[in-house]
């Protein structure tokens, strides 16, 4: 009996989950922006602006990945930019003042996430909405910064602190091996974990997630210092790459982050999305962004367009829901 | 408990506490400047804290507004700034005040119904579409100033910030006109308690027949233009269009709306709270001016404020 099941299951066409389906519409955009780019510019298809691409994506992607699981939670992290200055100033600090990039580089990651678990304590523990919450530590973090700060500039780090920023390793550049092994990760624990499914479970009905016994304040607070722990990431690899801190180094970062994530296919009411598509659409961005680098559109352009397509991304997630 | 629901007058009037919050902040940090600083409690400073909160107020006025719709704009600094290049460059080519205003109320009327179609025809959330909107705003001022300050103001133009009536400074007047402007509005129109009713019960709306996206929209533009005549004050008291020049300015209104007591759900907004969170605003960063506290401090000083009022905004929901 279940032969006979099997064989009527056994259906001749591939089908695909609808995720999967947009997954590769995705990437299939990818593909076509690379080939209309290598026709429009020689500069595009080379081997060096091809890893130049894969490094500026990496750098999205950390902050992207993070703020992801925090979509997905049906939140939003608006401190992201903002976190990667004040962490990345602080970082510049201590391997200054310490001479050891090690030491550096965990400032710069604890200070990430302990804005996160500030931010998270504020979404899960006050109840305030996140989008508000974050807007409001965006600014108080901008302002320390640059008081921090005082328009001064940190630089000249040792060499081996920089090859994290700049370094190759077999020709690739090392922020690429990151990127990938961030990627795995961050899938593994999306999609293979409990705690990652209770943070799916959570966005797309938080009444029903606190009903069925899963602890949702302490699952908010992870994500919101996930994002920040990222954001200590990013911070860290920005700082070696320009081997010198500013106030402002990540003031221009938060909204092409959220742009990746919703190309990526992330709802922002919850529950859709998925670290890989968020990793296609830092992608994107990035060849968008890279290709009018390479035709000389003027950089006035980029946060114009990067706030076209948000709004496009999110447009296009509303006409999916409603067909649905 | 569900009288209010009944009762068709009664969403117009939001309940408010016994003593707002916002009063006790603004005459605490009153006295305390009033102690920590010589300067503070003179004619001149207080009426110098008046006249550069005026900007400001015509911000927040229209974001109450928005916020009672359970909305936000977040593009308001970036329209205001503009708004403000393109008057300045259009006064600077054609030495007419009246085109140049167009040309502001222009752009703050298309980047509100911009913001508004969005949110009301496409359904966006408020906070995403109008992040979307400032990035475009933002690109479009360094595209049209070329990274440039636009200069050479002509004098008739400076004299609508610093110039007065009988002895009142202009902007006190402007800003004192939209406010009563505003305050009848909200209180004593039906434009007014359908607004309320945008964030309070869009569903009663609907059933009304009220074509509720339309005055949805409408109260974003009336957000848009308010940026273009703040872009007029701006540019006067700059004496020059400047492509960073509002830049988060957004913010400070939408901490004095908040501070105000206007609640970013159920549609309860109050105008004269969102009135006394501006001249909070005003005295804080005035106060710590004359204590010759950075600008960035104060910013910082703004963002625990309005974390702090949005934590007692919660705590207030949550008892009711």
């Amino acid at each position: 009996m279940s032969l006979a099941g099997d064989v009527s299951a056994g259906t001749p066409r591939i089908h695909l989950s609808k995720d999967m389906q947009q997954l590769l519409y995705r990437l299939l955009a990818a593909g076509l922006l690379c080939v209309a780019l290598s026709v429009a510019t020689d500069a595009f298809f080379t081997a060096n602006n091809i890893l130049n691409v894969l490094r500026q994506a990496s750098l999205l992607f950390f902050l992207a990945s993070g703020l992801t699981l925090v979509i997905l939670t049906g939140g939003l992290d608006l401190s992201v930019g903002a976190n990667i200055g004040l962490s990345a100033c602080l970082a510049a600090t201590v391997i200054k003042a310490t001479g050891s990039p090690a030491l550096g580089t965990l400032t710069g990651l604890a200070s990430g996430c302990a804005i996160g678990i500030c931010n998270g304590l504020m979404v899960a523990k006050l109840r305030i909405p996140s989008f508000i919450a974050t807007y409001g530590m965006l600014w108080v973090l901008h302002g320390v910064t640059y008081y921090y700060m005082a328009g001064e500039t940190i630089h000249g780090f040792p060499p081996g602190f920089r090859h994290i920023g700049s370094g190759y390793f077999l020709g690739i550049p090392i922020p690429v091996y990151l990127m990938i092994g961030f990627l795995i990760a961050g899938t593994v624990f999306a999609q293979r974990t409990v705690w990652g499914q209770q943070i799916y479970a959570i966005g797309a009905n938080p009444m029903a997630a606190r009903l069925s016994g899963i602890p949702v304040d302490r699952r908010l607070i992870l994500v919101y210092a996930f994002s920040g722990a990222m954001a200590g990431v990013a911070s860290i690899v920005f700082l070696a790459r320009l081997n010198s801190a500013e106030g402002d180094i990540g003031e221009a970062m938060t909204l092409p982050a959220i742009a990746a994530v919703l190309i990526g296919g992330a709802s922002l009411f919850g529950g859709v999305g998925s670290v890989f598509g968020t990793f296609v659409g830092a992608l994107i961005l990035t060849l968008v962004l890279n290709g009018m680098n390479l035709l000389a559109v003027n950089a006035s352009w980029q946060p114009l367009v990067t706030g076209v397509i948000v709004i496009f991304a999110v447009w296009l997630d509303m006409v999916g829901r409603k067909r649905s | 408990m569900s009288d209010h629901a009944l009762s068709p007058s009664a969403p117009a009037r939001p309940r408010i506490p016994a003593v707002p919050g916002v009063a006790v902040a603004l005459v605490g940090l009153s006295v305390l400047f009033a102690v920590a600083s010589p300067g503070f409690l003179t004619a001149g400073n207080l009426s110098n804290i008046l006249v550069q909160s005026v900007i400001l107020l015509l911000l927040a006025l229209p974001m109450t507004l928005i916020i009672m719709t359970e909305g936000l704009d977040l593009s308001m600094g970036a329209v205001l700034t503009l708004a403000s290049l393109v008057l300045a460059l259009i006064v600077v080519a054609t030495q007419s005040l009246m085109l140049g205003l167009a040309g502001a109320l222009g752009v703050g009327l298309a980047f509100g119904l911009a913001n508004g179609w969005l949110v009301a025809s496409l359904g966006i959330p408020p906070f995403v579409a109008t992040l979307g909107t400032l990035g475009a705003a933002q690109g479009l001022a360094l595209i049209v100033s070329d990274g440039q300050s636009v200069v050479g103001i002509p004098r008739f133009v400076r004299l609508v910030y610093s110039g007065e009536v009988a002895g009142i400074p202009n902007p006190i007047l402007i800003g004192a006109g939209f406010y009563a402007l505003f305050h009848v509005l909200l209180y004593h129109t039906r434009f007014g308690t359908y607004v309320c009713a945008l964030g309070g019960n869009r569903e009663a709306l609907t059933l009304a027949g009220v074509k509720w996206k339309r005055l949805l929209i409408s109260v974003y533009m009336l957000g848009g233009a308010m940026a273009g005549v703040a872009a007029l004050l701006m540019t006067a008291r700059m004496n020059a269009g400047h492509p960073t020049a509002a830049i988060g300015m957004e913010f400070d209104a939408i901490a004095a709306v908040a501070l105000g007591g206007t609640s970013f759900e159920k549609g309860n907004g109050w105008i004269f709270g969102t009135l006394m969170g501006v001249l909070t605003v005003g005295v804080l960063r005035n106060g710590l001016n004359l204590m010759a506290v950075p600008s960035s401090v104060q910013v910082a000083c703004i963002g625990v404020l309005v974390i702090f009022a949005l934590f007692l905004d919660g705590m207030r929901s949550k008892k009711s």
